[in-house]
């Protein structure tokens, strides 16, 4: 009883979410929802704000900025936790040799 | 790695693959590339680096004392250049207004901060990997 209940659900699930999916836009399509008038402003204005003809490297570090400096601490963050767990370890090993 | 042809193509190949990382790294704002990929250049030649000569060489070569410094420097610097802009201007990580030295477009001393802020991500990306692959390595050389 209860499984069938489950298998019900579950196809009831998978047809609202392939519906979901059949009503996104195309990818690459010109009316996607990304291509909105921050990307076109970032096509004009990019050389004039930043003095840098490599666009993307004007995205990433000046109008993202923040956001690759996130990326950055997360680097940080992941070196300190193995840094933690294996020095850490290697040292008690060496005290119980 | 005990192959002599290993060694010696490395040897030769150690300085381009510095220049190359280098390169890609300073030129983030002209060319493709950026910190990310240039550091991964770099740290990926001194990994190579520690797998032909072993972690003693590699150590000699590049200390783990000035490592750590360059591991929290990098980050510091980028904090460093956004905290400059918040202090002028009042924004955190402004380019432009915070007075940088934006120069001449296609040189290489252009766009303000973008060429210091690349190359504090680049440092940071190649002290990790360095760092990373010698915890690892060591480790291994451990249990042996």
């Amino acid at each position: 009883m209860s499984k069938k209940l489950l298998v019900g659900v579950l196809a009831v699930l998978f047809i609202i979410l392939v519906v979901a999916v059949l009503q996104m836009p195309t990818i690459g399509s010109k009316d996607h929802p990304a291509y909105n008038q921050t990307a076109q402003y970032y096509v004009d204005n990019a050389m004039r704000d930043t003095n840098s003809p490599n666009i993307i490297t004007a995205i990433i570090t000046d109008y993202r900025a923040f956001d690759t400096l996130g990326e950055t601490t997360v680097l940080f963050t992941s070196i300190a936790a193995v840094a933690s767990i294996l020095v850490a370890s290697g040292h008690k090993e060496d005290n119980h040799e | 790695m005990n192959d002599l042809i290993v060694k010696v193509i490395t040897k030769m190949l150690f300085p381009f693959i510095m220049v190359y990382g280098f390169y890609v790294m300073l030129h983030g704002h002209l060319s493709p590339g950026g910190g990310f990929s240039g550091g991964a250049i770099i740290g990926g030649g001194f990994v190579l680096f520690t797998l032909v000569f072993g972690l003693a060489k590699a150590e000699a070569l590049l200390p783990h004392r000035y490592l750590k410094y360059v591991e929290s420097g990098g980050l510091l610097f980028y904090m460093g250049i956004g905290l400059f802009g918040l202090f002028t201007t009042g924004y955190f990580l402004s380019n432009q207004s915070a007075g940088f030295y934006m120069g001449e477009a296609f040189t290489l001393f252009s766009s303000g901060m973008i060429l210091y802020i690349t190359f504090a991500i680049g440092l940071k990306v190649a002290s990790t990997m360095i760092t990373l692959f010698r915890y690892i390595i060591d480790e291994e050389y451990d249990h042996d």
